[in-house]
C-alpha cells in the first residue's frame, strides 16, 4: 500500500513538473493529441527499385555484413539446406512450428530435427544445438535487414538467439525497398497482435575494441540467408 | 567494486589538462573519432533524403516535449494494456528504490544488464550492490569498464580509451584466463564464453530503452552484440528504465528514427539487432515486464525554452566524434556519463549550476558548430552552450558573493564592457595595448601574460593588436 501511494505521488509530481515547465493547464490527453496536425514527412516513403533490383540489392547488402547470401529456385530449397548442414557439420537443427516441411524433408540421416512445437524446447536444448532454420517476415533491400515478427515458421525469439548458426529462408516477394515500407508492413503485427519484432542485419558483432569489427559475440556467429526467387 | 580511476569532479579546464597529458589516451580516442567520423559521413551521404529525415526527427521530438504529459499518460495506458507495469520515478534514488524492491521480491542476487547510460546516470549498480545484488554488465565495453572499476568514456563505445593489450591483461586477471591473445576476435570470444552461462541462468534482466512508442507501448533496444537480445528475451522478468524524454508518438515514427540512429551512431546502414517488444507475449520472452519512467532533472531542462531541445537527443554520439575538444581530452574529462558536446549542455542542466564541475562544461567548446551539423535531430548545441554560459554568469552574480565581485575575470569583463562603450576609450586602450604587448608577443601570438592576466592565457592564445588597426587604416585611406 505504501509503495502504491508513493508511486502515484511520484506520478503526480512528475506530471505537475511537466505542466509547470510547459506553462500548461491540466488537460484531457486524448483530445489534446488528436488535435495535433500531422508531422511533415517529406522523406522518401516508397522506393523506386524494380523487383529485380531489390532482390540483388538485398543479397549484396546482406553479404556486406559478412553473412552468406544465395539466390535460389524454390525447388532447390530442401537440397540447399541439406548441403549447408552437411558442409557445416550440423548434427542438430532447431525448427519452429509451421516450418515448410519441404525444407527439411531431405536432410541427411545424421541430422536430428529439434522441433519447438508442440512442446517448446528448453534453453539448454537450444544452447546445445548446432543451428536453427527459420523463415522471415520481411527483408529490407536498402539496409540488408531481415525482419522477424514471431509469426509462423519463425517461432519464439530465443530460437534464433542461442544456436550459433542461423539459416534463414526468405522469399523475393517479402523484400521491400526501404525502411519506411517495412515499418508500414509491421503495423498490424505491432498494433493488432503486439507480437515482438526483431530486426537482424548480419551476424552479431562488436566494435568495442579499438573499433575493430568482430563478428559473433552473443548472438549467432554465422548467418546464412537463402532468397527464393519469385517465379516469373 | 573499487573505483580506481574515478576522480573527484573538478572543473573542465583543470581535468582537461590532465587528460591531454596522457598520450596513449589521446592516440586511442583520436584514432576512434577519426575512423567513425569518416564512416558516418559515408553512411549519411548514401541517403538523398537525409535532411528531410533530420527535419522530421526534430519535429517529432519537439512535439513530444511540448505534449510530454499527455504522451506519458498514453504510454502508461498502452504498456498496461499490453500486460506490463509502469512505475514513475522523480529522481535516481526513487528509481533505484523501485528497481531494488522489484529484484528483491524475486529473491535473486544477480541480474544481467544491457548497456544503459540512464542506469549509469542514477548509479543503479551501486544501489543494487548495497542490497547484495550484483548487476552483471553484458555489453563488451561495459563489461571491460566494470571489470576495471573504471568509468565509461564514450556514449557508444564506453571503453574506447582502452587498447587491446590493456583489455587482454584485464581479462587474464579478472576472468582467470591463462592464455589469451590480444586479437579483438579472441577477446570477444572470451567474453562470449564468460557471459553465456550467466545469460542462461539469469531470471531478471535490466535494460534501458532507445525509444518507447506512446501509441502502442512498444519499447526498443538497439544493439550490435546480441546481449540486448539475451537480456530482453531469456529472463522471466524484465525491468526497463527510460528517461521520460525517450517517447515517440507513433509506431510510424520508426520510419525516421530507424534510419537516423544507426547511420549517426555506429555509422552502419543498420546495426545488427533491433529488439522491439510490446508488453508481454505469451510463451515468448519475459512474462513480467516493468517500465520505469525517470525524471531526474529532465523536467528542469524542459522548463528552459532554449535548453528544451537538449531532450531531443537520441544518444547517437555523432557529436562526440566530430568535436575537436572531445577528440583531444576524451570522455573522462567531462566527469559525467554524458560526455562531449551533448554532455556539455545536458549535464549542467540536469545537475544544476551550483555544481562547479557541471557549470564549467558549457565552456568546453570552441563553438565551431560541427556538432550541430551532424546532429540527427538538429539540436542547436552551440546555441544552448552560449545560452548556458549566460546562465552561469547570472548564477555567479546572484550566488557568487564577494568572491565573484572581486574575481579577475569578472572585473576584466566589466572593464572590457566599459571600454567597448565609447570610441575614445576603445581606441585609447588599443594604443596602450600596442605598447604594453611588446614584451609578450612571441611568434605572432601572446601565449603568456603576467599576474592575474595569466588566467586568460592559460587556456588560450591572444592575437596581438596589429601595427595598424582597421580604424587607423580607414582614417589614413580618406
Amino acid at each position: 500500500m505504501v509503495e502504491g501511494a508513493k508511486m502515484s505521488e511520484s506520478k503526480d509530481v512528475i506530471l505537475g513538473r511537466i505542466r509547470g515547465a510547459l506553462k500548461k493547464e491540466v488537460s484531457d490527453k486524448a483530445d489534446d493529441l488528436l488535435a495535433l496536425p500531422d508531422i511533415l514527412r517529406s522523406y522518401e516513403q516508397q522506393s523506386s527499385h524494380s523487383d529485380e533490383e531489390k532482390l540483388h540489392l538485398f543479397a549484396e547488402r546482406v553479404s556486406e555484413y559478412r553473412a552468406v547470401t544465395e539466390i535460389i529456385a524454390e525447388e532447390d530449397t530442401g537440397e540447399r539446406i541439406r548441403t549447408i548442414c552437411s558442409e557445416s557439420g550440423v548434427k542438430s537443427l532447431v525448427v519452429p512450428g509451421g516450418i515448410d516441411e519441404k525444407w527439411v524433408s531431405t536432410l541427411d540421416d545424421g541430422v536430428r530435427l529439434l522441433r519447438d512445437e508442440p512442446e517448446p524446447l528448453t534453453k539448454e536444448e537450444l544452447n546445445n544445438s548446432d543451428a536453427v532454420l527459420t523463415g522471415a517476415f520481411l527483408g529490407v533491400a536498402q539496409t540488408g535487414t531481415i525482419i522477424l515478427n514471431a509469426g509462423t515458421g519463425q517461432g519464439r525469439r530465443v530460437l534464433t538467439l542461442l544456436p550459433d548458426f542461423h539459416i534463414c529462408v526468405i522469399r523475393q516477394e517479402q523484400i521491400v525497398g526501404i525502411i519506411p515500407q517495412a515499418i508500414k508492413k509491421l503495423d498490424s503485427t505491432v498494433i493488432e497482435t503486439g507480437r515482438p519484432v526483431t530486426m537482424i542485419s548480419g551476424p552479431s558483432a562488436t566494435s568495442d575494441i579499438e573499433l575493430n569489427r568482430v563478428e559473433g559475440v552473443h548472438g549467432p556467429r554465422r548467418l546464412h540467408v537463402l532468397v527464393i526467387k519469385q517465379k516469373s | 567494486m573499487n573505483k580506481t580511476t574515478a576522480h573527484k569532479p573538478v572543473p573542465f579546464e583543470q581535468s582537461a589538462g590532465r587528460y591531454l597529458a596522457d598520450t596513449q589516451l589521446r592516440r586511442n580516442i583520436g584514432h576512434a573519432a577519426q575512423t567513425i567520423r569518416a564512416k558516418r559521413a559515408n553512411a549519411v551521404n548514401e541517403l538523398s533524403d537525409w535532411e528531410d529525415l533530420r527535419e522530421a526527427g526534430r519535429l517529432i521530438k519537439e512535439r513530444v516535449m511540448n505534449n510530454l504529459d499527455s504522451y506519458l499518460l498514453q504510454l502508461e495506458e498502452s504498456v498496461i494494456k499490453a500486460g506490463g507495469h509502469v512505475h514513475w520515478a522523480t529522481d535516481g534514488e526513487d528509481a533505484n528504490r523501485i528497481i531494488t524492491g522489484l529484484v528483491k521480491r524475486k529473491g535473486v542476487t544477480e541480474v544481467v544488464k544491457v548497456k544503459s547510460i540512464t542506469t549509469d546516470e542514477i548509479k543503479l549498480n551501486d544501489a543494487l550492490e548495497k542490497e547484495g545484488i550484483h548487476a552483471l554488465e553484458t555489453d563488451l565495453a561495459e563489461l571491460i569498464v566494470q571489470l576495471a572499476g573504471d568509468e565509461p568514456s564514450h556514449i557508444l563505445v564506453p571503453a574506447i580509451h582502452k587498447n587491446r593489450s590493456e583489455i587482454r591483461d584485464l581479462f587474464k586477471e579478472k576472468l582467470n584466463i591463462e592464455h589469451l591473445s590480444d586479437k579483438p576476435a579472441d577477446l570477444a570470444e572470451a567474453a562470449r564464453l564468460y557471459l553465456r552461462k550467466n545469460f542462461l541462468k539469469a531470471t531478471v534482466g535490466i535494460s534501458g530503452a532507445n525509444f518507447a512508442v506512446a501509441e502502442t507501448g512498444t519499447v526498443v533496444v538497439v544493439e550490435s552484440e546480441g546481449n540486448g537480445r539475451m537480456c530482453t528475451t531469456l529472463p522471466d522478468t524484465l525491468i526497463t528504465v527510460m528517461g521520460i524524454e525517450k517517447i515517440i508518438p507513433k509506431w510510424q515514427d520508426f520510419e525516421v528514427f530507424m534510419q537516423l540512429l544507426p547511420r549517426s551512431s555506429t555509422a552502419e546502414r543498420m546495426n545488427p539487432y533491433n529488439n522491439f517488444w510490446t508488453g508481454i507475449s505469451d510463451g515468448d520472452g519475459p512474462q513480467e515486464f516493468h517500465l520505469i519512467l525517470l525524471d531526474n532533472g529532465r523536467t528542469k531542462v524542459l522548463a528552459d525554452e532554449t535548453g528544451r531541445q537538449t531532450l531531443f537527443c537520441i544518444r547517437c554520439s555523432a557529436c562526440l566524434n566530430v568535436c575537436p575538444v572531445y577528440e583531444r581530452t576524451g570522455g573522462h574529462a567531462y566527469h559525467s556519463v554524458y560526455p562531449g558536446p551533448i554532455g556539455a549542455i545536458l549535464t549542467p542542466q540536469l545537475r544544476g549550476l551550483q555544481d562547479q564541475s557541471a557549470a564549467s562544461l558549457p565552456y568546453a567548446s570552441s563553438l565551431c558548430g560541427a556538432c550541430y551539423e551532424v546532429c540527427p535531430v538538429k539540436i542547436n548545441i552551440p546555441e544552448v552552450l552560449v545560452h548556458l554560459r549566460g546562465k552561469v554568469v547570472e548564477y555567479k552574480k546572484e550566488h557568487g558573493g564577494i568572491g565573484h565581485k572581486t574575481d579577475t575575470i569578472h572585473l576584466g569583463m566589466k572593464f572590457m564592457a566599459r571600454t567597448f562603450q565609447t570610441r575614445n576609450r576603445y581606441e585609447r586602450l588599443q594604443r596602450l595595448g600596442k605598447i604594453g604587448q611588446k614584451l609578450f608577443v612571441k611568434d605572432g601570438a601572446i601565449s603568456r601574460l603576467p599576474g592575474e592576466l595569466a588566467k586568460w592565457t592559460s587556456i588560450r592564445d591572444v592575437k596581438p593588436i596589429p601595427k595598424q588597426t582597421f580604424r587607423e587604416w580607414w582614417r589614413e585611406r580618406k
